[in-house]
């Protein structure tokens, strides 16, 4: 396990890490010590929106692990991430047993509203939590897996992959939005009243799922760090700047694609599996194409290829969106749009770019490499 | 008793004693009613005396008899209690109503409705005063008006109606009408019970794609004997013709929306296929091409056709503009990194939704279809093929063709297609690149305009119009394939047929999804598309 233990003797994810930690640490105790009123105080609220942030910065992560490395644009990253999400809403729905509306011990809200008689067969085994967590890596893995295994053994790269990845979440969109899907049509699944036993409303269960999230952030960072900087990582990177030559130095491009899109996809809908009870809910829009473009301007901004850069330019756009949509709502398509343009034509490699200008050290050869890649 | 009154009492005294009304034509006017006979018999006490009547009228052809047997099928028919003058109720809500002279049209004001009489029908008279009405309309000038009443007795047709009919099949010209009345002739002879003349009236009707025919036919191919058998087959023949009819339309629709796709991806294939940009904000500039319609429309209120024809050129001119801004803002700062320009286009296409949705208006805007546009050309009975839709698969392929002729027979489609193969060389040959790219850019930003004119007649113009296209279009041209105009057509017009016949039994919805995947399978089978590129060109 030499490869998984590297990524300690590394300065950068040792400063990710470290960073990280005090800040779960922080708001932990910022939150459980100080009372309501104090200036400093993080109450709940703030602790699930920041966990919400952690839950799309990990998302952010999977999405540069593909981009960055491996040179493969997926503009349905969000898929997975819905994915994710409908596995933990589905064992989440099954939770709630008879204490929904229409009183239904096995069906779901929406199943005895649209007449449905019995459970549909993949509805079943979310009952029990450790199949629901495994389905949570295996439906989207799987889903990387068979789309993976087509795309890149016909070698579809480049724009080609980009625009297939789009219309692939575009139809998942499509398909879930129909109530025939028993996904809950265009509601989604909501309503969830606990996870594990424990009550969703709960302060103490918010900021549990909020340190969840924190650590799944770090170990998918811890992860992806790992394999970007073992040998195999090195094999992407020579196939993100030379995919022809790599293969004709005898390595299986294909395969090496396929692994890293697979992992990327499973960390995908992990985020999203940790997203659903935080937010409440999970509904078709996740699916949405501009959802999955909006992931990979987290990361065009924080830097690609980097990983670290992924995760402060997914909780700084969200923060941003945040802010704009409470302030002024009009304003955020041109403020997301604007950024689109100023990430790409002004800091084509990110914040982490900009950083490693000031220190001419650590990223900057990274992020140069990024920048030959993409010529 | 007020003079006038006593007038009209004895005019009408008069009226219906000597029958010899024409000797006060001169006098008659909006104060006094001169009854014709054919009119004043129709005030008759007995049912029986009126369907007399109603025969003599239409014997009699007088002028008016249309009017008035509209006006006493529906009840408005009506006499004045005290004069006994004849009028037609023109409104009849509240206590007072209008009434004009059912002579001559003339106002009279309004009359309380105490005072005026009903001439009643029945059941039976109403049948007749239909069908008498149908044998007038078949004497209608134009030959349009003749087939459509033809048709409408289709199925009507019953004894008192099948000897004027056959009467009027005679003296009826035009072969189209003549058809129709031996049809509705036909259709009553199936119920005669003279097997001879149902099998007459079989052959008539087989072929006929009415769903009249076809209830009739269904009636007596339920029945037994030969008749029945002859029925049946003449049944089976309609149904193929049908079927053919059906076919038929669900490729005129798969057209259609073909060339919508094709409208939509053809300036995507010369941005993204033959400059290899990728263009997010494309469906933006179909969009202001659909909201420059709109606009043309708003400041030339009342003239929806006129505007709808400058739209063309504004569209094409107002999104070559856009596209010229985008170019020089966006796109050449991001040259050879395709996936840095899709991104950032992206940007720009949320930015003109949102300038839109600012601007004009979140919601969906109506664009008036002109008059000439609307309606449908109807072929057969089974299938009809709605205008609005042909003309936009005209414009689609008068586009294409234009765009074809830039490409192959100008100037600057040479020097595009040599700075798409090699752009050093080209440059290097004296074209300028930089030139090329904003004319071809500006091209394909034009054609998106074309495009949004042309939508506009077809769906809701609004901020999310683009948005709803874009994924569409990329898949036509990387279905098609990458730099290929040709397979730009093709792949436009097979997935709106394929999208079309899939839908009648998979749903909108399903149907658009298996499209999809059926591509995200083609493109792992052809990753180059239908018409890859050949030779050098396949590797830029």
């Amino acid at each position: 396990m030499h490869w998984l233990a590297k990524p300690a003797t590394e300065r950068s994810t040792q400063v990710f890490i470290g960073v990280l930690t005090a800040a779960l640490v922080a708001v932990c105790l910022l939150n459980l010590l100080l009372p309501a009123g104090h200036p400093l105080h993080v109450s709940t609220y703030m602790v699930t929106l920041l966990g919400k942030y952690l839950c799309y910065a990990l998302l952010a992560v999977a999405v540069d692990l593909v981009w960055g490395y491996l040179g493969i644009l997926s503009l349905g990253h969000g898929a997975f991430f819905a994915l994710g999400g409908y596995a933990m809403g589905m064992y989440l729905m099954r939770q709630i047993g008879d204490r929904g509306t229409y009183g239904h011990p096995v069906l779901p809200d929406f199943m005895v509203f649209l007449n449905w008689e019995s459970l549909p067969w993949y509805w079943h085994g979310f009952d029990m939590a450790w199949f629901a967590f495994l389905m949570v890596l295996l439906a989207p893995g799987l889903l990387a897996l068979v789309f993976g295994f087509l795309a890149f053994r016909s070698r579809v790269t480049g724009v080609y992959l980009s625009i297939i990845t789009q219309a692939l979440t575009f139809a998942l969109m499509l398909a879930f939005f129909r109530n025939e899907m028993g996904f809950g049509g265009n509601n989604g699944l909501t309503d969830f009243k606990e996870l594990l036993g424990f009550p969703l409303s709960a302060d103490s269960t918010r900021l549990g799922l909020f340190v969840a999230s924190g650590v799944a952030l770090g170990l998918g960072y811890w992860l992806c760090r790992a394999i970007v900087s073992s040998k195999l990582g090195r094999v992407c990177v020579a196939s993100r700047d030379a995919e022809a030559r790599t293969r004709f130095l005898g390595y299986r491009v294909d395969r090496v694609q396929l692994f890293v899109f697979v992992i990327s996809a499973m960390i995908a809908g992990v985020a999203g599996a940790l997203y659903v009870p935080q937010v409440g809910i999970i509904n078709p829009s996740e699916f949405s194409p501009l959802f999955s473009i909006e992931i990979v301007v987290w990361v065009a901004l924080g830097g690609r290829a980097t990983l670290y850069g992924a995760v402060i330019g997914a909780i700084l756009v969200n923060y941003a969106k945040t802010v704009f949509t409470g302030v002024m709502p009009d304003a955020w398509l041109f403020a997301l749009g604007g950024l689109f343009v100023v990430a790409t034509v002004v800091l084509p490699q990110g914040l982490a770019g900009l950083l490693a200008k000031f220190k001419r050290t650590g990223p900057a050869a990274s992020a140069k490499e990024v920048k030959e890649a993409t010529a | 008793m007020n003079p006038l009154r006593t007038i009209n009492f004895i005019l009408l005294f008069w009226c219906f004693v000597t029958l010899a009304p024409s000797v006060f034509a001169q006098q008659t006017g909006s104060a006094e009613q001169e009854v014709p006979p054919e009119l004043a018999a129709l005030g008759a006490d007995s049912y029986a005396a009126k369907g007399e009547a109603i025969q003599a009228l239409v014997a009699s052809g007088h002028p008016r008899t249309r009017t008035w047997l509209t006006a006493l099928l529906d009840g408005k028919l009506q006499r004045l209690e005290d004069s006994g003058r004849f009028v037609i109720v023109t409104e009849n809500r509240g206590r007072d109503w209008t009434v004009i002279d059912a002579v001559d049209d003339a106002p009279l004001g309004e009359v309380s409705r105490r005072n005026i009489d009903r001439i009643t029908i029945n059941n039976a008279l109403r049948n007749q005063l239909r069908s008498a009405m149908a044998i007038l309309d078949l004497d209608a000038p134009s030959e349009r008006e003749r087939l459509a009443s033809a048709d409408r007795l289709l199925g009507e047709v019953d004894a008192n109606l099948a000897e004027p009919l056959a009467a009027r099949l005679e003296a009826e010209e035009s072969p189209a009408v003549r058809e129709k009345l031996a049809q509705a002739l036909a259709i009553h002879r199936l119920q005669s019970g003279d097997s001879e003349a149902i099998s007459d009236a079989i052959d008539t009707l087989s072929g006929s794609l009415n769903p009249a025919v076809r209830a009739a036919l269904n009636g007596v191919a339920a029945g037994e004997g030969d008749a029945a058998e002859a029925a049946q087959q003449a049944l089976a023949s309609i149904e193929q013709k049908l079927k053919l009819n059906r076919a038929a339309e669900t490729l005129y629709f798969g057209l259609s929306l073909g060339s919508v796709l094709v409208l939509a991806a053809i300036g995507l294939a010369i941005t993204f296929g033959v400059m290899g940009v990728i263009n997010m904000a494309h469906g933006e500039l179909i969009m202001l091409g659909a909201y420059t319609t709109w606009m043309m429309q708003q400041l030339l209120p009342g003239q929806p056709g006129l505007a709808l024809i400058l739209s063309i050129p504004a569209g094409f001119l107002v999104a070559v503009f856009a596209g010229i801004i985008i170019e020089r803002s966006v796109i050449r700062f991001l040259k050879g990194r395709p996936l840095e320009t899709l991104l950032a286009t992206f940007g720009v296409s949320l930015i003109l939704q949102q300038l839109v949705r600012t601007l004009i208006s979140p919601l969906n805007r109506t664009v008036v279809t002109p008059e000439w546009m609307s309606g449908s050309l109807v072929i057969n009975e089974a299938l009809s093929l709605t205008l609005n839709r042909l003309y936009v698969l005209g414009f689609a392929l008068v586009v294409f063709a234009g765009i074809m002729l830039v490409m192959r027979k100008t100037r600057l489609g040479l020097e595009v297609r040599a700075v798409t193969q090699n752009r050093a060389m080209a440059r290097s040959m004296g074209i300028r690149a930089t030139r090329v790219d904003i004319m071809t850019f500006a091209l394909g930003s034009g054609v998106a305009g074309l495009a949004g004119v042309a939508l506009s007649q077809l769906t809701n113009v609004g901020p999310n119009l683009g948005q709803s296209y874009i994924i569409d279009s990329f898949m036509v041209v990387v279905f098609g394939g990458v730099g290929n105009l040709w397979g730009t057509l093709v792949a436009g017009m097979s997935l709106g047929v394929i999208n079309q016949v899939i839908e009648p039994w998979a749903g909108a919805v399903l149907a658009k999804i298996i499209v999809l995947v059926f591509i995200i399978l083609f493109i792992q089978k052809r990753p180059r598309g239908l018409f890859p590129q050949k030779g050098r060109a396949a590797e830029g």
